[in-house]
């Protein structure tokens, strides 16, 4: 237990000081939110943008930490040596792997709380209640392990810099396909049925339909949930510690 | 005394490529080996094997009697790794990594000890990635001492280091020696080697070449020195035993050291215009690797012209 928790404090101090993933994980989702709430160009007659908008920014956050800061910063352990150095200490790749999922949802809980914050400063009226928190609590940890899961599977097989790229890229990709900030409703409708096959998507209808003021695409929870159990399978078929 | 380390008959491929090729090894509790042999030679093969971060491609290892793969749980308590390079978070400061590691073990030595024994106390709150390439070293060594090891494996602990950190690392490695530890490290050092280790496996191209104790090694036998390119054969029959040129310039003799033989070899020199220096008996570690590695690769040379008919450096003549 004292290997875990000192891993996981390590994890997450590491995580806040790289500047450049504070600005993924809180800097841009907190500018698209106040951005999206204030200035209205997003095409949501009747609905106040910020109640839109807060439970996508959600969504994006959780992307941005558990598929790309976590993704990015394995890739790099991976080709340091670090992740094959751990593995032959008692921490083991067991409780290695187990203190990133804690240090993800640690940043994760702080995420929400800036989120909702700022969205309760700006005028969001959450729905649903308590049951709804409950349900947007569940989308996120599932959210949270099918990113996870795209993160490391690319981190297990990319070299450092190449999983960079790919996953920014895939960030940008399903930024503007999963409904986070753009409406999937005012997507083409080819674009949009292959966006509801895509996690970021499936993550931001259960989000919407949990506290916010607009429905999920039929099949949302479903899609989800098959990306929180796919992908992680993925990860750890193909995940491998050593460096290139 | 049991061996903490036993290689039998391993092999290792990495694809088409066979790095270790049935080795078989032991090392002795309590004992410190050094794995020598060139680039490639299935040095660093074989210890992630022992690591457990390889998996045999067939034989059979143990570390203090536990398989390491199949029984890691149990073993990487007791061991230490230094791997060849990296292996610690870039933005960690020593201090920051040393506290880190040393909460994975139940009875750490104190990590503000070693960065005072292994000289980083100065740079204590630098980061790993503006280290020099020395005092990385010396960080990955403490890291490996930090869980009271009983068995450490140092992969090229000095590459890359200063002279004055070349010197701690031996210290401290002779420290561990003296406490009980087993080590088997690889070097390309000679000297270090010599300085620090009571056997010596030289392995080639992924097979054990020869393996002793350091005297066995470095006994017999007559060393000198004088221009390169003698005629061997020639200089054989005058002497009546083997003389071969381990390096240009550096030959052995094949028997001991006597009057007559030492008159008989100035003798030979001199009525050639030649002059002879370096002349002692025994051998360096280094004069006994290149030998060894130098026959072999004598021996490789003959299957080769036996298997083509023609001479294996032919080619590469002619075209100069």
């Amino acid at each position: 237990m004292k290997a875990l928790l000192a891993q996981t404090r390590a994890e997450v101090t590491m995580t806040l000081r790289r500047g450049e993933t504070l600005l993924l994980t809180l800097g841009i989702p907190l500018l698209l939110l106040v951005f999206f709430s204030e200035v209205r160009i997003l095409p949501t007659p009747g609905i106040a943008s910020v109640d839109l908008v807060t439970p996508g920014i959600l969504a994006l956050a959780i992307m941005s930490t558990s598929m790309v800061s976590l993704g990015i910063a394995t890739g790099f352990e991976r080709g340091y040596g670090v992740l094959e150095r751990l593995g032959v200490t008692p921490l083991g790749r067991g409780r290695l792997l187990a203190a990133k999922m804690l240090a993800i949802v640690a940043i994760e809980v702080l995420q929400a709380l800036c989120i909702v914050g700022v969205g309760l400063l700006l005028g969001w009226h959450p729905t649903g209640g308590l049951t709804g928190g409950l349900v947007a609590a569940a989308a996120c940890l599932l959210g949270s392990v099918a990113f996870g899961g795209l993160g490391l599977a690319m981190a297990g097989r990319l070299r450092a810099e190449v999983n960079l790229a790919a996953a920014n890229g895939l960030y940008l990709v399903l930024l503007l396909l999963g409904g986070m900030v753009v409406p999937l409703s005012s997507l083409p409708v080819g674009i949009r049925s292959v966006a509801e096959v895509l996690p970021a998507a499936a993550l931001s209808s259960t989000l919407h339909e949990a506290i916010g003021p607009v429905s999920g695409y039929t099949g949302c929870w479903i899609v989800l949930v098959v990306w929180g159990l796919g992908a992680p399978l993925l990860a750890v078929a193909t995940f491998r510690f050593r460096g290139d | 005394m049991a061996a903490s380390i036993v290689i039998e008959d391993l092999v290792v491929r990495h694809g088409e490529l066979t790095a270790v090729d049935h080795l078989s090894l032991e090392v002795a509790e309590g004992g410190v080996m050094a794995l020598l042999g060139p680039n490639g030679a299935g040095k660093t093969s074989t210890v992630e094997t022992l690591e457990g971060l390889r998996a045999p491609s067939a034989g059979r290892v143990r570390v203090l009697g536990l398989d390491p793969i199949s029984e890691r749980s149990r073993l990487v308590a007791d061991i230490g790794v230094m791997l060849q390079q990296g292996g610690v978070y870039p933005v960690m400061t020593p201090d920051q990594a040393l506290r880190l590691f040393a909460a994975y073990y139940a009875d750490p030595l104190d990590p503000a000890d070693l960065l005072e024994r292994l000289g980083l106390a100065e740079v204590a709150a630098t980061p790993w990635r503006r280290l020099s390439g020395g005092e990385q070293q010396r960080l990955s060594l403490a890291l490996a001492l930090v869980g009271r090891p009983r068995v450490l494996f140092l992969d090229e602990p000095t590459a890359g280091v200063d002279v004055h950190g070349r010197a701690t690392i031996r210290e401290v490695i002779a420290e561990q020696a003296s406490q009980g530890v087993t080590i088997l490290l690889t070097t390309h050092e000679m000297a270090e080697a010599e300085a620090v280790a009571d056997r010596v496996a030289i392995i080639h191209r992924g097979r054990l070449a020869v393996s002793g104790t350091m005297d066995e090694l470095t006994s017999g036998g007559v060393r000198f020195g004088a221009p390169a390119g003698l005629d061997v054969a020639d200089l054989s029959a005058a002497l009546g035993a083997t003389v071969i040129e381990t390096v240009p310039g550096s030959y052995a003799i094949d028997a001991d050291t006597s009057g007559s033989l030492v008159g008989d070899l100035a003798g030979w020199l001199a009525s050639r215009g030649l002059s002879l220096s370096d002349l002692r008996s025994g051998a360096s570690l280094e004069d006994a690797y290149r030998a060894v590695v130098g026959e072999l690769a004598l021996a490789e040379a003959s299957v080769d012209r036996g298997l083509s008919g023609r001479p294996a450096t032919s080619g590469r003549r002619r075209r100069r």
